[in-house]
């Protein structure tokens, strides 16, 4: 089943690495990462995806609690949560693939934020789902580069992870 | 404030954690540290031959004591060499700190000379790591190393100190602090009550009972509490290899050790109980056997300090994160509270049946009446030599596993051994650490040809600090539980595992200014131990030479139960 596990840990350096360290070598598969400062600049949040079951969630939620960086952590789809990722994409934007573009993402209510004469830049914003079902709509052959943030996600209502 | 250099920060700091003795090989990464330790006399730096006899040394000291080792080793190889005692120190959760150099900090990336990325390298095998930032940090890491080292599931801490930060010329007040919080690190100090109360209506239950215990009660010093649970009850204990002293083995409740060499009526038992309380142990893939058929009818209550052990490998009915000595000594006054004692009639019972299993003699060996001596013979006579008060260490291999079966410990601390990695080449130096924790304690290194040629530069170190290790050489001439397993797995194709051109180590422990002696007739096995042990300011290699073909039994039939065992290269269960 697919996790999404949100850490609070210390911003020091190396704090990364031992994350991820700790994936490879129990064989932890990680699908999405990522990391960035939060309002208290002592703490980094990390966001990450990974897939098991009930038994190997356990143990990498006990062993990410064992790193002596991590303050804090929530598997998000415990609960009910919001998720988001963004992407970026060049598509193709020629002949009459220039109209079906512009609809296909007014209907995923993307925006394009960049353009020249034969491609557009597309912005678009929603859970992973979501994106991939935008890139199955345009069609693979017209995709020339696409590039995604990884997830994020904040659980619904006045739960917060905090100190 | 006092100012002071890193160096002499790193120093003062070890001073004042209280560090008596200090492990290590200098170099240039740490050149100026080396300065300061010789400046002083409170922190006693033993100079070993090898970085990575250093680690072990260390580690035997802290298996030993209970207090947390030190290393101290320079960038590049130096720290390299580490690695495998750290790793060893990391599978047995034994507290070590080891500060290891590192190229200054402006050169760290240009590929400098002795540079390596020791903080990258030694990740998977600490239980955390600091790199030196700033020579202010200084006293704060030393501080926040022996804390994490020491509390909670210990291990090993590493801080990674760049040459820059430790010059002499710079100074910074220095403050050791007295006490350190972590936001993000706080070991658990008590058990769940509730789900001791649970343990322990479980426990008074049982009809088979089976304490099964572990490392984590050694080094949790909880040996008296599990032994006043265990008497209190009359129920059976058996000990893991790392287990082993933490209940006494001459007693009468005691089966033995567990698992893959374990004796036929602890492994039965555990096959057979309806109840079993794991204490400070982690269930791992030498004592399960298959963890699918593992105790089928049992409900496990499983004490442990780390969370992540617990249903690890084995699903826990009754799971209690906690010290397991804080937890044993709740359950006993449960249990003088309770208003249920145990089921005197089942447990009868059940030790009638356990007297049964005993009857079959899992440890019995044939004795060649004129050919070579056997090991077990060896270890038996060694136990009689010490009065089975010794400290043994032993290497890895098949002389380990005799000397766990047939040596029986009745302290804990007494037995001293790299059960989780399994490490040759562990035996020598940690049993020069115990010697250095205990000058007057009579120390065993049971150890094989192989193992010993694995770390044998430390006859120099011996020599140089007189250390009176006895060296109980077990010679078969070949890598014995190699072997062992390619004559019951591979057709008795000995690939690489016969060992060509040994030394004479009677002259070699002479060379190296010790006593050699060759034993080679059974009927100089216990006189020639006895003279050996009556040397006691001497180191004693004695090299006995033992028939090779022998194996270790009982032995775990590759993926069964606990209940599968040979019992013979002809018998199984």
């Amino acid at each position: 089943m697919r996790r999404i596990i949100s850490i609070l840990m210390e911003n020091e350096p190396g704090a990364l690495s031992r994350v991820v360290g700790l994936f490879s070598q129990r064989g932890y598969n990680i699908e999405t990462l990522t990391v960035a400062p939060t309002e208290d600049d002592t703490l980094s949040r990390l966001t990450m995806t990974t897939t098991g079951d009930d038994k190997k969630i356990e143990q990498i939620t006990k062993h990410l609690n064992k790193l002596i960086e991590v303050v804090k952590l929530v598997d998000l789809t415990e609960g009910a949560h919001i998720e988001r990722e963004i992407m970026l994409m060049k598509v193709k934007a020629t002949g009459a693939q220039r109209a079906e573009v512009k609809r296909t993402v007014d209907i995923f209510r993307g925006q394009i934020v960049d353009v020249t004469s034969t491609v557009y830049t597309v912005q678009l914003t929603g859970t992973t789902d979501k994106l991939e079902a935008f890139i199955n709509a345009v069609g693979e052959a017209q995709v020339l580069e696409v590039v995604r943030s990884g997830v994020s996600g904040i659980s619904r209502g006045e739960k917060v992870l905090s100190l | 404030m006092e100012m002071l250099s890193g160096a002499e920060m790193v120093v003062r700091a070890l001073q004042d954690e209280g560090v008596e003795y200090i492990f290590g090989y200098p170099g240039g990464a740490v050149l100026h540290i080396y300065d300061a330790l010789f400046q002083q006399d409170k922190v006693n730096h033993i100079l070993v031959r090898h970085e990575q006899a250093a680690t072990h040394a260390a580690d035997g000291y802290a298996r030993s004591t209970g207090k947390p080792g030190v290393v101290l080793v320079t960038s590049g190889p130096g720290a390299t060499n580490a690695i495998t005692g750290i790793a060893t120190a990391f599978m047995d959760s034994i507290p070590m700190v080891v500060l290891s150099g590192q190229v200054r900090s402006d050169w760290i990336g240009d590929d400098a000379f002795q540079e390596t990325d020791m903080i990258g390298l030694s990740r998977p095998i600490v239980k955390h790591s600091f790199m030196v930032r700033d020579p202010s940090q200084i006293p704060e890491m030393v501080k926040k190393a022996f804390y994490i080292a020491s509390t909670g599931r210990p291990g090993p801490v590493l801080i990674d100190i760049p040459k820059d930060h430790t010059a002499p010329n710079k100074t910074f007040p220095y403050e050791y602090p007295k006490k350190v919080k972590m936001r993000s690190y706080m070991p658990v100090s008590r058990g769940h009550t509730g789900q001791i109360r649970k343990a322990v209506d479980e426990l008074l239950k049982a009809k088979r009972p089976v304490i099964y215990s572990g490392g984590g009660v050694v080094q949790g010093g909880a040996s008296e509490a599990l032994t006043a649970v265990a008497r209190k009850l009359n129920y059976p204990v058996t000990n893991t290899l790392m287990g082993l002293g933490a209940y006494p083995g001459t007693d009468k409740q005691f089966l033995g050790m567990l698992g893959m060499h374990g004796t036929y009526e602890a492994n039965m038992s555990m096959h057979n109980a309806d109840v079993i309380l794991a204490a400070g142990a982690r269930l791992d893939d030498r004592v399960t056997n298959d963890a699918k058929k593992f105790c089928p009818g049992a409900k496990i209550i499983h004490i442990d300090i780390d969370p992540a052990s617990i249903s690890k490998n084995v699903t826990a009915h009754i799971p209690i994160v906690g010290p397991v000595k804080q937890v044993l000594e709740e359950m006993l006054t449960m249990i003088d509270e309770h208003d249920s004692g145990p089921d005197h009639k089942s447990l009868e019972r059940w030790w009638q049946e356990i007297d049964g299993w005993r009857q079959v003699h899992g440890l019995r060996y044939e004795v060649n009446e004129n050919g070579p001596m056997k090991p077990q013979q060896v270890v038996q006579a060694l136990y009689k030599a010490t009065n089975g008060e010794a400290f043994v260490t032993s290497d890895v291999g098949q002389h380990q596993m005799f000397a766990a079966q047939y040596y029986l410990y009745d302290r804990p601390r007494q037995w001293i051994n790299s059960g989780g990695l399994g490490t040759m080449g562990f035996g020598l130096p940690a049993a020069m650490g115990v010697q250095f924790a205990y000058p007057d304690g009579v120390v065993a290194c049971v150890t094989g040809e192989g193992s010993i040629q694995m770390n044998i530069q430390e006859l120099s170190t011996c020599l140089q600090y007189g250390l009176p290790i006895k060296i109980i050489n077990i010679n078969n001439q070949a890598l014995g539980m190699v072997r062992q397993w390619q004559d019951m797995q591979y057709g008795g194709r000995h690939s690489q595992s016969y060992m060509e051109s040994l030394p004479d180590f009677v002259k070699l422990a002479e060379s190296y200014g010790h006593v050699g002696m060759l034993v080679d007739k059974f009927e100089d096995l216990q006189p020639a131990m006895d003279e050996a042990f009556a040397l006691k300011d001497r180191l004693v290699f004695m090299d006995i030479y033992v028939d090779s073909t022998e194996h270790v039994y009982p032995m775990h039939i590759a993926d069964g139960a606990m209940r599968d065992m040979w019992l013979s290269k002809t018998e199984r269960t």
